[in-house]
């Protein structure tokens, strides 16, 4: 049987018979995810009513009251602007020096053949698989043997390393889709390979970087653990690690405030997520950190 | 000639020193530090001895760390392997069948708890878990009565906790990989009176078992590191019953100063990776040869 036969069948079928079971298969389909997307929004109820109630407790049950106090009583210097600061810092911080270093390291190997490119490649990819909450405890040892403790710039150093065979893994990719051509004519007038990258390599995978920067800045911005142990003083610790003022001394927790400020910590990179699987579909960043 | 092949490397050397200084050498450390009996505070921070494998040894004498190795893999085993691998690729599979409008709003959902600053999900999970919390509230209004989660069933909380955390990644993975199966086969199959889950069986999962394969073991590389999570709702108590490996290591190094012994659990944690990237690197090697 020829394929065009077959489709022609299967466009009867579906016409006939198979319309009916089909859209009943369908229903069943909407049912059965519509329950798990209900599982998976249930966790985040508490967050958005205790959010805008001034007496939240850990129950969660639609305020009897509900204001914008929480939030108001967030948004100081002290509570929020700082923190959000630091934690722009550090993740624009990582993200530019990820940037930089994962485009510089991707121009040779996407554009020379050399015995050193899969070897490279692969211990790249093979550094992707380190698992950072174990390389800590040594990373905290190293840090106060360098005096590198506390130190902003270093800590995005280290975060920036850590995402880097990430960044590397995706920049190459989107690199080797940009044509060689286009710069093979730059070279004959003249033109030194770093100008080349920067004024012909460059733009045409601005979309591509963008997803790089973007990717890199959201881990940075979620991450805990790594200013949790590497930043001590509380004037330089970003949002993630200054969540625990709200947990006063005896126990007591501003759970509204805690609400309210998880809020518009996360705003940012559920924004920039957005952006980044609008623009170019869901699997798109996936497909570069993925494939080789 | 060479010098010139050898200087248009020379873009690569920052990427090198980072590597080097930040990940290598905190893992070579790692295994040093690990035989003696370096300490956060005392004589032993500031002249560590060299103890041979005496922490290796109190490993396998002390009771903590086989519990903790097998709270680990209990925790990967249910949470990754099992929790966000198969219920990612359900949901890829619905969606496929379901209307757009549905699938886009639950794939939201789903993808909201991943893209949350860890911190927040985890906050998110313990309000969720406790014993007033959404779980019991939603249990109660069935007129069942829901146990003290954190406190009775700590280890299947944070099971739950991670699966909710961590299955946007299998979904969009499985998403990508069930955009490329081609139509005609599975219709092929249709039309031979295959059913629905034979079609899955036989057809489609053989078509994508190396997405499949990847996903596992990205899936569980990142489950083997996940620390806040378990940090911030059970602590890894009560009495130990939820310490994975992660969570053991920071209690010996920071909490207890034992600087010897912790980096010699997170020496075993970073073999442990080791292990599986390396079959991972073979993997992806060999899909594209």
């Amino acid at each position: 049987m020829t394929t065009s036969g077959l489709r022609a069948r299967v466009a009867a079928d579906s016409t006939t018979t198979g319309g009916g079971s089909r859209s009943r298969a369908r229903l069943g389909a909407d049912i059965a995810l519509a329950v798990i997307g209900l599982c998976f929004v249930a966790p985040l109820l508490w967050l958005l009513l205790a959010a805008v109630d001034p007496q939240a407790g850990y129950q969660t049950k639609v305020p009897s009251t509900p204001s914008i106090a929480n939030f108001r009583a967030v948004l100081t210097p002290e509570l929020l602007f700082r923190p959000l600061a630091n934690s722009f810092l550090l993740s624009a911080g990582t993200a530019v020096v990820n940037l930089l270093v994962a485009v510089l390291a991707a121009y040779p190997l996407s554009r020379y053949q050399s015995r050193f490119n899969k070897p490279f490649m692969y211990t790249v990819l093979f550094g992707t698989s380190l698992p950072v909450t174990a390389i800590m405890v040594p990373v905290y040892g190293l840090f106060v043997h360098l005096q590198l403790l506390d130190s902003m710039a270093a800590t995005v150093f280290f975060m920036a390393t850590t995402t880097l065979p990430m960044a590397i893994w995706m920049t190459k990719n989107f690199m080797d889709s940009v044509p060689l051509e286009l710069e093979e004519a730059a070279w004959m007038d003249g033109a030194s390979a770093m100008a080349a990258l920067r004024t012909i390599v460059l733009p045409l995978m601005k979309q591509g970087l963008g997803v790089v920067f973007i990717f890199v800045f959201i881990q940075a911005w979620g991450n805990f653990f790594v200013p949790f142990i590497l930043l001590l003083s509380p004037a330089k610790q970003p949002a993630a690690v200054s969540i625990f003022s709200f947990f006063g001394q005896h126990g007591a927790i501003a759970y509204g405030q805690l609400a309210a400020f998880s809020i518009l910590y996360s705003v940012p990179v559920l924004v920039l997520y957005a952006l980044v699987s609008r623009g170019m579909g869901n699997s798109f960043a996936l497909s570069g950190a993925m494939k080789g | 000639m060479t010098i010139r092949r050898v200087l248009r490397l020379l873009p690569v050397v920052p990427s090198i020193l980072l590597l080097l200084l930040f990940l290598l050498a905190p893992v070579v450390w790692s295994f040093y530090a690990s035989f003696t009996d370096a300490a956060l505070s005392g004589k032993a921070a500031r002249d560590p001895q060299w103890v041979g494998a005496d922490n290796y040894a109190r490993m396998f004498s002390d009771d903590l760390f086989p519990l903790a190795a097998w709270l680990t893999v209990v925790f990967v085993a249910a949470s990754a392997v099992i929790g966000q691998n198969i219920l990612g690729l359900l949901i890829a599979l619905l969606m496929t069948r379901s209307r757009k409008a549905v699938a886009s709003l639950v794939g939201t959902a789903v993808v909201a708890a991943w893209v949350l600053p860890e911190i927040v999900a985890a906050f998110a999970a313990y309000a969720y878990f406790n014993r007033d919390g959404t779980l019991n509230q939603m249990l109660g209004v069935m007129g069942a009565q829901g146990p003290d989660w954190l406190y009775s069933w700590p280890l299947v909380a944070i099971i739950l906790a991670n699966t909710w955390r961590g299955t946007a990644f299998s979904m969009l993975v499985y998403k990508a990989a069930l955009a490329d199966v081609p139509r005609d086969i599975s219709e092929a199959a249709l039309m031979d009176g295959a059913r629905g889950w034979q079609r899955l069986a036989f057809i489609t999962l053989p078509l994508i078992r190396s997405s499949i394969a990847t996903n596992l073991m990205l899936i569980t590389l990142q489950t083997l590191a996940v620390f806040t999570l378990i940090w911030v709702m059970t602590a890894g108590g009560p009495a130990n019953a939820s310490t994975t490996l992660p969570v053991l290591a920071y209690q010996e190094a920071f909490k207890f100063g034992d600087i010897g012994y912790g980096t010699a659990v997170a020496s075993v944690l970073i073999l442990l990776g080791m292990v599986f990237g390396a079959v991972y690197v073979r993997l992806l090697r060999e899909q594209r040869p």
